[in-house]
C-alpha cells in the first residue's frame, strides 16, 4: 500500500484541478438553487457550453482564442440559459428539473452523433485548441511545483484556475448583498410576495439563470483548457449531481458552502477511488469481486448515496444553516 | 438484422470509452500504460474491426487492409488489420479519406454502408481519432415495404412499450406529487433481471423468457412495494418537501444505475430466446414474430390496465386519488393503500416495459434512464398525473422519434422528442389532458 499516493492525490482533491471546476459548477447551481430556488439537473450542459464554446471556437471554426473565451464563457451559455429559461420559469419548480436533464441528454446525443463529426469531433471529441493560454504559463514544463503537485502547464491552469475562482466568489458576494440579491431571496422565499411587490419574478428569474450558468460555463471552460479536450463524455448528465453534492454538502445559500463542499467532495472521492486501487492492485480486493476499470463505477455510486442521505437527513449541509435555506424547505 | 450482426454505432462508443475509462484509470493508478498519442506531432487513425460468428459472439476481423489517402488521393498510409480487428494508421496532421479495402474483407463478409467507405476523417497534432466501419447488412429499417408505414409501425411499438413504463411514473405523481427519476431504473431492472434469468440462469437453471418476464414483473412490483414502504413513506410522513423527495430519487437512479453497470458490465447484451427472426412481409411494411406478439402483448396489458382504472373499485380509487387526493381522502379511500398499489403496480409494469425493450433492441446498464426521458416528454404531452394522458402521450411520442428519422439522422432521433417535450412547456405546459392549476 502506497500512503504517500493517498494522501497526494486526496491533497490534490482538496485543491486540485477537479475542486476547481467542481466549485464553479457548484457556485452556479449555489446561484440557480441556493439563492433563487430554481432546480437546475443540467449543469453539465452549461459547463458543456462553456467547453464547447471554446473549443468549436479554436478548433471547428478556426476563430483565436480570445473569440473563444467570449463565445464559451458569454454566448454559449447565455443562449442555453434563454432556450431553457423561457419556457419553464413560469411554471412550477419541477418543469425546468426536467427540461434541463433533457437538455443535458440531448447534448449528449447531439455532441456524440458521428454525422456532427465534423463540427464537434463526435465522441472524440475536439482537442488541442487552448495552445494560447499555455503560451502565457511562466512555468517550466520540465519541473513541478506546488508541494511537487503540479507540473508547469498543471501549475498554470490551477493558478488561473484558483484566481477565476477567488473573483467569482467576490462577484456572488457582493451581487448578494446587493438590493438584487435581495429580491433573489425573496423570490425563493415567496414568490408571490415579491410580485405583489411589483417584482418582475419571472424577469429576475432568467436572470439568475443566466448568471448561474456562466459560473458553470466558466468551469466547463476551464475542464476543457485543463485537458486541452473537449469530450462528450466529460459532461454527461450526471456531472451535474457532483454539483449538486458540492453544494448540498456545503450548504445552498452561503457564499462559500459550494468551495467547501467541491473541496470536500473531490477530498472524499480521490481518497476512495486510490484507496480502491491500491487495494485492488495489491490483491486486498479479488479480481472476482472488483476490477481496475470497476473503481470510476464507484465513485458514482458514493455520488448517488450522497445525494440520498444529504436529502433525506441533513438538508441544510455541513455548514449550512436551517433558517436559511435548506432542501426540504417546502 | 440477420446473419452477420456487429455492434451499432451505438455499441462502438460504448467500447471506445469504456477503453477511454481503461486507460485514464490506468494513468491514474500510475501503471505507466502509454498514452496512444504520439508526442513529434504524427497523429493516429485507429479503429477495429469487429464481426459476429455463427454463436453470435463477437470476433475480431483480421487481415483486412486500410489506407488514408490526403485529399489530393495520394497515399499516405496503409495497414493491415491484427488478428482481434484492431487497426490504426500514423499520418500527419490533416484531412484523409480512409478506405477499408473490401476485396480483402473475409468471405460472407460484407459493409453495413458500403457508400460510407472511404470514412473522412480530420485531425489536428497529437490527435488520435477512430474510424468506423460496421460490418453486416443494412438497418432493417431502409428494407422492403413503404419507409413511411414502416416507420409508423416501429414507431407504433416504441410508443407503446414507452406507454407501459411511463403509467407508473405518471400514477405515482399524481397520487403521491414526486417525480420519480429512479423509476427508469426499474426499466432497466426488468430487462437486467430477464436477462439473468434467460441467458445467465440462476444457479445454472436457465428458464424461457416468458416464465422469466413473469417472475421479473412480480419481483418488481414486490421491490416497489418495499420501496414505497421503507423508502417514500417515511419520508411523507416526516414531511418531507417534494425538492427533496425529487433529489432523493436522483440519488437513487444514480446509486442503482451504476450497481447495475458494476454487475450487469457496460456491454450491451441480448436475450437468449427469440434472437433473430427472419421478418414477415406484410406488403407495406415487415415485422418480425417477436415485435408482433410484443405489440399485441402491449396492446392487451396496456387495454387491460386502462379498463382496471375505468372499472374497477381500485382503479377508481387511484384515478380519485390522482385527481384530488384530499377529495378522496375524505370520501373515505385510504390513499396509504392506493399509494402502495401504485407504486407496486407501476414497477410491474416499468420492468415489463424493460423487458419488451430489450427484446426490441438490446439491454444495456442505462436504457432505463434513456427511456425515462421520453417518458417525461410522452407524460408531459398527455398531461403530468393523468393515466389515460400518459398512455396517449408516449405512443405519440413513440412514433413521432421514429418518424422523425425522415428527416433528421437516425442517431440523433431522441432528440426530436426531447425538443418536442420543451416545445409543449412553451404551448400548453399542462399538456393535451391536464389541468392548468397543476402547474402554477
Amino acid at each position: 500500500m502506497d500512503w504517500g499516493a493517498i494522501i497526494e492525490n486526496t491533497f490534490r482533491g482538496l485543491i486540485g484541478e477537479q475542486f476547481i471546476y467542481f466549485a464553479l459548477a457548484a457556485i452556479g447551481l449555489n446561484m440557480h438553487y441556493g439563492y433563487t430556488g430554481l432546480l437546475n439537473f443540467g449543469q453539465a450542459v452549461f459547463m458543456a457550453a462553456g467547453a464547447y464554446g471554446l473549443s468549436m471556437s479554436v478548433a471547428t471554426l478556426g476563430l483565436n482564442f480570445w473569440w473563444g473565451l467570449v463565445l464559451g464563457i458569454v454566448v454559449f451559455p447565455l443562449i442555453l440559459a434563454l432556450l431553457m429559461g423561457i419556457p419553464t420559469l413560469r411554471l412550477r419548480a419541477d418543469y425546468l428539473a426536467i427540461v434541463t436533464i433533457a437538455a443535458s441528454e440531448m447534448f449528449r446525443i447531439i455532441a456524440r452523433s458521428p454525422s456532427l463529426d465534423r463540427w464537434t469531433g463526435s465522441s472524440d471529441g475536439l482537442t488541442a485548441f487552448a495552445n494560447t493560454f499555455y503560451e502565457f504559463s511562466p512555468f517550466s514544463s520540465q519541473k513541478r511545483y506546488f508541494f511537487n503537485l503540479f507540473i508547469g502547464n498543471q501549475m498554470w491552469a490551477v493558478l488561473v484556475g484558483w484566481i477565476v475562482l477567488a473573483f467569482v466568489v467576490l462577484a456572488v458576494w457582493l451581487m448578494m448583498r446587493s438590493p438584487w440579491g435581495r429580491v433573489l431571496r425573496a423570490i425563493r422565499e415567496d414568490e408571490d410576495a415579491a410580485r405583489s411587490l411589483g417584482k418582475n419574478a419571472y424577469a429576475f428569474k432568467l436572470q439568475a439563470l443566466m448568471i448561474g450558468g456562466v459560473f458553470g460555463a466558466l468551469g466547463g471552460l476551464l475542464r476543457a483548457i485543463g485537458t486541452q479536450s473537449a469530450q462528450p463524455q466529460n459532461f454527461i448528465t450526471d456531472v451535474t449531481f457532483f454539483a449538486w453534492v458540492a453544494l448540498i454538502l456545503g450548504g445552498a445559500a452561503k457564499v462559500g458552502g459550494p468551495v467547501i463542499g467541491a473541496a470536500m467532495l473531490y477530498g472524499v472521492l480521490n481518497f476512495t477511488d486510490v484507496l480502491l486501487r491500491q487495494l485492488v492492485d495489491n490483491g486486498y480486493i479479488p479480481e472476482s469481486v472488483m476490477d481496475g476499470t470497476q473503481v470510476g463505477q464507484v465513485r458514482f455510486m458514493l455520488i448517488g448515496l450522497g445525494l440520498i442521505l444529504l436529502a433525506a437527513f441533513r438538508p441544510q449541509g455541513v455548514f449550512g444553516s436551517r433558517e436559511e435555506m435548506a432542501l426540504d424547505d417546502r | 438484422m440477420l446473419s452477420l450482426m456487429t455492434i451499432g454505432r451505438s455499441g462502438r462508443h460504448r467500447m471506445l470509452i469504456g477503453l477511454l475509462f481503461a486507460i485514464l484509470g490506468a494513468i491514474g493508478a500510475g501503471s505507466g500504460i502509454a498514452n496512444a498519442q504520439d508526442d513529434d506531432g504524427v497523429a493516429e487513425i485507429k479503429g477495429s474491426l469487429v464481426g459476429k460468428d455463427e454463436a453470435g459472439e463477437r470476433v475480431g476481423i483480421g487481415g483486412v487492409t486500410f489506407t488514408a489517402s490526403d485529399l489530393d488521393g495520394v497515399e499516405v498510409a496503409r495497414t493491415t488489420s491484427a488478428e482481434d480487428g484492431s487497426w490504426s494508421l500514423s499520418v500527419p496532421a490533416g484531412t484523409f479519406d480512409v478506405l477499408l479495402d473490401e476485396s480483402t474483407l473475409p468471405e460472407g463478409r460484407s459493409l453495413r454502408n458500403p457508400e460510407k467507405n472511404p470514412v473522412q476523417v480530420r485531425l489536428v497534432e497529437g490527435n488520435s481519432k477512430s474510424a468506423l466501419f460496421p460490418l453486416g447488412e443494412a438497418a432493417e429499417s431502409s428494407v422492403g415495404g413503404i419507409e413511411v408505414v414502416q416507420l409508423f409501425v416501429d414507431g407504433l411499438k416504441l410508443g407503446l412499450i414507452i406507454a407501459m413504463c411511463a403509467i407508473g411514473l405518471s400514477l405515482i405523481y399524481g397520487t403521491t406529487g414526486l417525480t420519480n427519476f429512479a423509476h427508469g431504473e426499474a426499466v432497466t431492472f426488468g430487462a437486467v433481471f430477464a436477462y439473468l434469468l434467460n441467458s445467465v440462469g440462476l444457479f445454472g437453471w436457465k428458464i424461457h423468457l416468458i416464465p422469466a418476464a413473469l417472475v421479473v414483473v412480480v419481483v418488481a412490483g414486490l421491490l416497489g412495494g418495499a420501496f414505497n414502504r421503507f423508502v417514500w413513506k417515511p419520508m411523507r410522513d416526516r414531511g418531507a418537501s417534494l425538492v427533496a423527495a425529487l433529489v432523493v430519487s436522483i440519488g437513487f437512479s444514480i446509486f442503482f444505475r451504476y450497481v447495475i453497470l458494476f454487475i450487469f458490465s457496460g456491454r450491451a447484451k441480448r436475450f437468449r430466446s427469440y434472437q433473430i427472426q427472419s421478418q414477415w412481409d406484410l406488403g407495406w411494411f415487415r415485422l418480425a414474430p417477436k415485435d408482433l406478439v410484443l405489440m399485441v402483448v402491449s396492446v392487451l396489458v396496456l387495454v387491460g390496465v386502462a379498463s382496471a382504472l375505468q372499472f374497477t373499485r381500485m382503479g377508481k380509487a387511484m384515478r380519485a386519488v390522482s385527481d384530488n387526493r384530499d377529495l378522496a381522502e375524505s370520501t373515505g379511500i385510504d390513499v396509504e393503500r392506493v399509494i402502495r398499489q401504485v407504486w407496486v403496480f407501476g414497477s410491474g409494469l416499468a420492468a415489463l416495459g424493460g423487458v419488451l425493450f430489450g427484446l426490441t433492441e438490446s439491454i444495456n446498464w442505462e436504457m432505463g434512464f434513456r427511456i425515462l426521458l421520453l417518458m417525461f416528454a410522452g407524460v408531459t404531452l398527455g398531461g403530468l398525473g393523468t393515466a389515460y394522458g400518459a398512455l396517449f402521450g408516449s405512443i405519440v411520442v413513440g412514433v413521432f422519434i421514429q418518424m422523425s428519422t425522415l428527416v433528421i439522422p437516425t442517431d440523433m432521433k431522441n432528440v426530436g422528442a426531447l425538443i418536442m417535450l420543451i416545445l409543449i412547456l412553451l404551448v400548453r405546459p399542462q399538456g393535451l389532458f391536464g389541468r392548468r392549476e397543476r402547474i402554477g
